[in-house]
């Protein structure tokens, strides 16, 4: 097996007896070792139980057949994990070790997959940097002075550094696409019901989806078939069928049509990712999808109908954490008291501020003008996308508008980093899958990224054109220098 | 609509999400909340005579509601176990003192 293989590689090695479990493992570990401490993509590594579930594996635990049997997998850390701690990367939660294991997990381990830790991010998933970790930032491995996205900025770094194939995130509003298009791997946001979310750290319920960071469509089609499906404790969870996602990817595209919102590309966006986004859409062509224009009225409102109605259940979500049943307490006399003072201690500042947003727009009073009106425009957002679908397959946009920034860039100016979602959240509102794929690099060696959002439920779709791209050119092949080999 | 909130205004709302801020948490959040809350004025430019809020995609509408039957939960002991102040013996979690003195 070749060093830094993908997850299907390891998978066929190890199914085949071509090599160990235990084998795959060390090395993995031994990369993250090496890389880690200059990314930061971990916050916890958990090798002794990665080596010993490995070891269960090759004595026979799972089946040969097994769709992840022994691939190293990193997690999130606000997917929830009865081996190790899981934090969310906040102060409040530090140490917290929960009582039961995310359905993810569940399926991931029924699956043969070795969790070998988990990754940092912004705090409770609020941030687009990974610099609102309460436990330092992550480091972009294409340039260690630039940040990785966020929030699942940790997992998205240790898959493009190679520490691993394959990573979970969480996306509520971008924060799996944005982190692997600026690391320069696949991210997959699935249809919002997809993927159970029990045992997910709640930020803004009915936005969050868990999916998967991968550097080919393969393995992404191979995660997602994992974990997706009907989970009767997620009461959002779809019972739809989950198809055989690998079938997908026949690498044709003939007669797809893609369609290009033009008139939200003209202002804010890079010249390189401009570029490199036209240059995937020539390639689309090439291949004989027929690419088109469309509309979508309302997507400008798109950020701040996110941040509103995001806010509003993040600051509903993060009234559980109160200093009594788990995390942090601070000590006082009152009950009011210890709640204010463990809140002000555990959380940060871009927590507080999100609290504070989402508590003013949902007081007495400004209700039906925020809220209410949020809500009423997430609905026109949801028929712009209707509408595009009656004409075109799935709609294409640059993910980021811009490669990745420079730690500390727009740390003080929270608008400023809200404005890194343009494209990304009105997957989110509508519901809809998504995916992020590398584009090529622009003139400083940044990887560059083409986002594609699919009708409810056609993530088949995205991962065909990921694989197609992947076929056609040598973008999926790009490594950071620091690759693990 | 507000430019700046006043420190009395964030201290109402902090109030309201039990957040016990800083005076300079109070003098940041003042500015920076009242930016946040202008921008989302944009959303007024849109029309939505008669357009239904949606709160909700899919998922609820798509998901059958389940059987109203017990089932079994986690253990007390195991739910107590990450709880900062616990009295283990009577079961339950301890707070400070709520009533009386």
């Amino acid at each position: 097996m070749r060093p830094g293989a993908d997850a299907s590689e390891i998978r066929a090695s190890v199914s085949s007896g071509g090599i160990s479990a235990v084998d795959v493992c060390a090395r993995a570990l031994d990369s993250i070792a090496r890389l880690d401490p200059s990314v930061h993509a971990f916050h916890e590594v958990t090798g002794e139980q990665a080596r010993r579930c490995a070891a269960d594996l090759d004595r026979g635990a799972r089946p040969r057949d097994a769709a992840l049997l022994g691939v190293p997998i990193a997690i999130k850390d606000n997917i929830c994990t009865t081996t190790s701690a899981t934090t969310a990367c906040s102060r409040v939660l530090e140490g917290y070790v929960a009582p039961y294991d995310a359905t993810v997990i569940q399926r991931l381990t029924r699956a043969g997959a070795v969790v070998v830790g988990k990754t940092n991010c912004d705090e409770f998933a609020m941030g687009s940097s990974t610099e609102n970790s309460a436990f330092g930032p992550t480091r972009n491995p294409w340039a260690l002075d630039r940040t990785p996205g966020g929030s699942s900025g940790g997992s998205a770094a240790a898959v493009a550094s190679g520490m691993v194939p394959v990573a979970l995130g969480s996306d509520t509003g971008g924060s799996i696409r944005q982190p692997a298009a600026l690391c320069g791997v696949i991210g997959l946001k699935p249809t919002y019901g997809r993927v159970s979310r029990f045992g997910l750290i709640a930020f803004a319920s009915s936005f969050d989806q868990i999916g998967p960071i991968t550097r080919t469509a393969r393995d992404a089609a191979d995660l997602l078939g994992v974990i997706a499906g009907h989970d009767p404790q997620d009461a959002t969870s779809a019972d739809v069928p989950v198809p055989d996602y690998r079938a997908a990817l026949t690498g044709d595209v003939r007669g797809l049509r893609v369609g290009v919102p033009r008139h939200l590309l003209a202002t804010g966006v890079e010249a390189d990712i401009a570029t490199a986004f036209d240059r995937a859409l020539d390639e689309l062509k090439e291949a004989g999808a027929i690419v088109k224009d469309v509309t979508l009225p309302h997507a400008d409102l798109a950020i701040a109908v996110y941040y509103l109605i995001g806010n509003a259940e993040a600051s509903s979500n993060l009234a559980r954490y109160d200093g009594v049943r788990y995390g942090l307490r601070a000590e006082a006399g009152t009950t009011h008291e210890m709640y204010a003072r463990t809140r002000d201690r555990g959380f940060g500042a871009e927590v507080k501020r999100r609290i504070m947003i989402g508590t003013y727009v949902l007081s007495a009073g400004y209700y039906d003008a925020y809220y209410l009106k949020a809500q009423q425009v997430r609905t026109l957002i949801r028929r712009d996308y209707e509408q595009a679908f009656a004409d075109v397959d799935v709609v294409a946009m640059p993910t980021s508008p811009t490669a990745a920034f420079r730690l500390g860039e727009r740390a003080a100016n929270p608008i400023q980093m809200y404005l890194s979602d343009v494209f990304t959240v009105s997957a989110n509102l509508a519901g809809l899958p998504a995916i992020s794929i590398p584009c090529g690099l622009t003139a400083a060696r940044l990887p560059a990224a083409l986002q594609l959002t699919a009708r409810p439920f056609d993530e088949a779709t995205l991962l065909r054109v990921a694989d197609t791209i992947e076929r056609r050119t040598p973008w999926a092949t790009e490594r950071p220098p620091i690759f693990a080999s | 609509m507000p430019t700046n909130l006043t420190p009395a205004e964030v201290e109402r709302i902090a109030t309201l999400a039990r957040l016990e801020l800083t005076p300079e948490e109070t003098a940041l959040f003042s500015q920076q909340l009242g930016a946040i809350l202008s921008y989302f004025e944009d959303l007024r430019r849109a029309d939505t005579t008669d357009v239904a809020p949606t709160a909700q995609i899919a998922g609820v509408e798509a998901s059958a509601l389940r059987q109203d039957a017990s089932r079994p939960s986690l253990e007390r002991d195991v739910l107590l176990r990450e709880a900062p102040d616990v009295d283990l013996d009577a079961g339950l979690f301890t707070v400070p003192r709520v009533i009386g003195s």
